[in-house]
C-alpha cells in the first residue's frame, strides 16, 4: 500500500511559463527510502516542497493532478494538517532554523510547542532525538555558533521530533563532511528500517547506491527513470544531462574503451563493485 | 603575493580555540585545497587572510600587509584577497546581476573601461554574459553561486578563496568551477578553497592541506597527502574514490583521477 501517491502531478511557479514539474506519477510504499537524482534545475527540490504542502500552499502557483499522502489529499488539506504527516529538511539549515531561540534543545522543541505537545511528553521526544541524531553534547549550544554539519543535524532533528509519517530531504548532506555524511545516511537508514518513509533529493551518488532502495531520475521536471539504484545509477541515459555519475561508473566505462573492465560486466556504481570488476577484468 | 602564516593562534569570544598554533607560507600563483572535518578550523583560517578575523596571537601576512596592524582595513586587503562564500546569499545584494559583479572594481576605484572589460570577462568566464540584466534572485542557487564567484573574479585580485565552491553543484556546474580554477591559475592567481568535495579537490588542486582540531595535519602534494588514508581518517577526510580504487588494486603510487588511474593500470 502506497503511503505516497502522486499521479499526472504538474506544477508552475507564479509568473513563470515552463513546467517545474511535469505529470510527475510518483508512489511510494511505506518504509521505502527513495532517493531523487537529477541536475540542477530538474524539479527535485520543487518535487520536495510538493510533497510538504509548501506547493502549492506557501509558493502558490498552479498544480494540477493529484498529491496523497497517508490517503489525505493535499488539495483538500490545510498546512498545518499536512505538516503532521510529512517532515521537510531545507537544503540549507540557516533557511531552517528558527533564529527565535538560544539553545539547541529550545529550538528542537520549537515546533512541538507550536504543535501544543505536553512537557513531558516534548521533553522525552527532543531527548531521544538527540540522542538519535548524535548531538546531545551540543544541546546547551547556540545554534548559530554551529558548524553547517552540526546546524544541518539540529535541523532534521527539530523535524523527526513531531514524528512525520514521511520524511522529505532535500539534498540535507551537501554541507556535510564525510562523517557527517555518513551519521545522517545512517540515522535515515535506520528510520526507514524502523518503518519512516523517506524520500531524499541527493547528488552524491556512491552514498544513493548504498543506501537507498530505489532511486527516481528526475530530469526537466519528468521522471526519466524510476527502479533499483543498480539499475538506475549506471545507466547510459543520465549521461550528457548533468547527472551525478560516480567516478567508479565513469572509469569503468572508459575502461571499457581501452579494454581494461570486462564488456559485458555490468558498470560498477560502488568500489567494492568496481574492484571486483576491475580484478576480474585483468585476468 | 605571499601568504605567510606563522604560529597562529585564534580564539572566539565565546572561548572555542579554533586555530592552535598553525604556520604556513603560499606562494604566489599556487593553488590550495584545505579539508578536514567540520569544525577543524578551515574558516577560521582563510578567514584571516582578508582580514574577517585578526589572530589571538602569531601573525598573518599577505604580501607586505601584517592583519595584526588595525591599518591593514578589510578594504584594503579586499584589493588583493578575494572571498567567496559558500552560500552566495550571504553576499549578493544588487538588482542585476552586472551591477553586482560591477560593484567590485568599481569599489576599488578602477575606471569605467577597466571595470567594463573585467566584468564582461568575468561573466564570459561563468558562462553568465547573457543574463547582465537579470535579478540574482531570479536565478537558481546554483547560478547565483557562478554570480558571486564573477563578483570575486571581476575585482582581478591577486588571491581567491572559494569556500566550498562545489556545495549543492550538479556535475555539470562543478565542471564550470573546475574551468574557473583552472583559467585562475593561467593567469597567475593564487586560489585557495576549503572543500569537503575530495574528488573535486584531488582533480584540481595541486596542494592539499589537512586540518585537524585548528591544527595543521598533513601539508604538501595531493598525490602525497591525499594517499596517507589513517591520517586523514583523523579529521573524517576519506581518499578520493579513484586513489581508493588505486590502492585497493594494488597501485603503488596515489592517482589523482580517471587518466592516471587506468594510465598505471595498464602498467601494472
Amino acid at each position: 500500500m502506497a503511503i505516497v501517491n502522486l499521479k499526472k502531478v504538474s506544477y508552475k511557479y507564479p509568473l513563470t511559463d515552463s513546467l517545474a514539474l511535469n505529470k510527475v506519477d510518483l508512489q511510494v510504499k511505506e518504509g521505502e527510502f527513495v532517493a531523487i537524482i537529477g541536475p540542477n534545475g530538474a524539479g527535485k527540490s520543487t518535487l520536495c516542497y510538493t510533497l510538504a504542502g509548501f506547493v502549492p500552499h506557501f509558493f502558490k502557483g498552479e498544480l494540477t493532478g493529484k498529491v496523497e499522502i497517508a490517503n489525505k489529499d493535499l488539495a483538500l488539506s490545510a498546512l498545518n494538517e499536512w505538516v503532521l504527516n510529512v517532515g521537510l529538511v531545507f537544503q540549507n539549515p540557516f533557511n531552517q532554523i528558527t533564529g527565535a531561540k538560544y539553545t539547541v534543545y529550545e529550538e528542537i522543541a520549537f515546533g512541538l510547542e507550536n504543535l501544543g505537545v505536553p512537557r513531558d511528553e516534548m521533553k522525552k521526544r527532543v531527548d531521544q532525538g538527540l540522542t538519535m541524531t548524535g548531538i546531545r553534547d551540543l544541546a546547551d549550544r547556540s545554534p548559530y555558533s554551529l558548524s553547517g554539519g552540526q546546524q544541518q543535524r539540529v535541523a532534521l532533528t527539530s523535524i523527526l521530533v513531531m514524528q512525520p509519517k514521511v520524511l522529505v530531504l532535500d539534498e540535507p548532506t551537501s554541507q556535510m563532511d564525510p562523517i557527517g555524511t555518513r551519521e545522517v545516511f545512517g540515522v535515515i537508514r535506520s528510520l526507514a528500517e524502523r518503518g519512516m518513509t523517506v524520500i531524499m533529493a541527493e547528488h552524491k551518488v556512491e552514498w544513493v547506491a548504498r543506501f537507498a532502495d530505489r532511486v527516481v531520475a528526475l530530469y526537466e521536471g519528468r521522471v526519466m527513470m524510476d527502479g533499483k539504484p543498480r539499475e538506475v545509477l549506471n545507466s547510459e541515459r543520465l549521461l550528457g544531462k548533468g547527472f551525478g555519475i560516480s567516478r567508479y561508473t565513469s572509469t569503468a566505462r572508459e575502461a571499457v574503451k581501452q579494454g581494461l573492465w570486462p564488456k559485458n560486466r555490468d558498470l560498477p556504481v560502488t568500489l567494492d563493485e568496481a574492484v571486483a570488476g576491475f580484478k576480474g577484468g585483468r585476468k | 603575493m605571499k601568504i605567510k602564516v606563522n604560529d597562529l593562534r585564534f580564539t572566539y569570544p565565546n572561548g572555542v580555540e579554533a586555530l592552535r598554533g598553525i604556520s604556513l607560507k603560499i606562494e604566489s600563483g599556487e593553488q590550495v585545497a584545505m579539508v578536514g572535518q567540520n569544525g577543524s578550523g578551515k574558516t577560521t583560517l582563510v578567514k584571516h587572510f582578508n582580514g574577517l578575523l585578526r589572530p589571538t596571537s602569531g601573525s598573518v601576512l599577505i604580501g607586505e600587509l601584517d592583519t595584526r596592524n588595525k591599518k591593514v582595513t578589510v578594504a584594503k586587503l579586499a584589493q588583493h584577497v578575494g572571498y567567496v562564500f559558500q552560500n552566495p546569499d550571504e553576499q549578493l545584494f544588487s538588482r542585476t546581476v552586472g551591477d553586482e559583479v560591477a560593484f567590485g572594481p568599481r569599489n576599488l576605484g578602477f575606471d569605467s573601461q577597466k571595470a567594463q572589460k573585467l566584468v564582461d570577462e568575468a561573466l564570459a568566464l561563468v558562462e553568465l554574459s547573457d543574463k547582465k540584466d537579470t535579478n540574482p534572485y531570479d536565478l537558481s542557487p546554483t547560478w547565483r553561486k557562478m554570480v558571486a564567484l564573477a563578483s570575486i573574479i571581476s575585482m582581478d585580485t591577486d588571491v581567491a578563496i572559494l569556500d566550498e565552491p562545489t556545495t549543492g553543484q550538479d556535475a555539470a556546474n562543478v565542471a564550470r568551477i573546475a574551468h574557473v580554477v583552472a583559467e585562475l591559475k593561467k593567469r597567475g592567481k593564487t586560489v585557495i578553497t576549503i572543500t569537503h568535495d575530495i574528488d573535486f579537490c584531488a582533480e584540481n588542486f595541486e596542494r592539499v592541506i589537512a586540518l585537524s582540531q585548528g591544527q595543521i595535519l598533513l601539508d604538501g602534494p595531493a598525490n602525497k597527502v591525499l594517499g596517507r588514508e589513517e591520517i586523514l581518517a583523523q579529521t573524517y577526510v576519506d581518499p578520493p574514490q579513484l586513489a581508493r580504487l588505486g590502492k585497493r588494486l594494488g597501485l603503488k603510487k596515489t592517482v589523482r583521477n580517471q587518466d592516471e588511474l587506468l594510465g598505471a593500470l595498464k602498467k601494472h
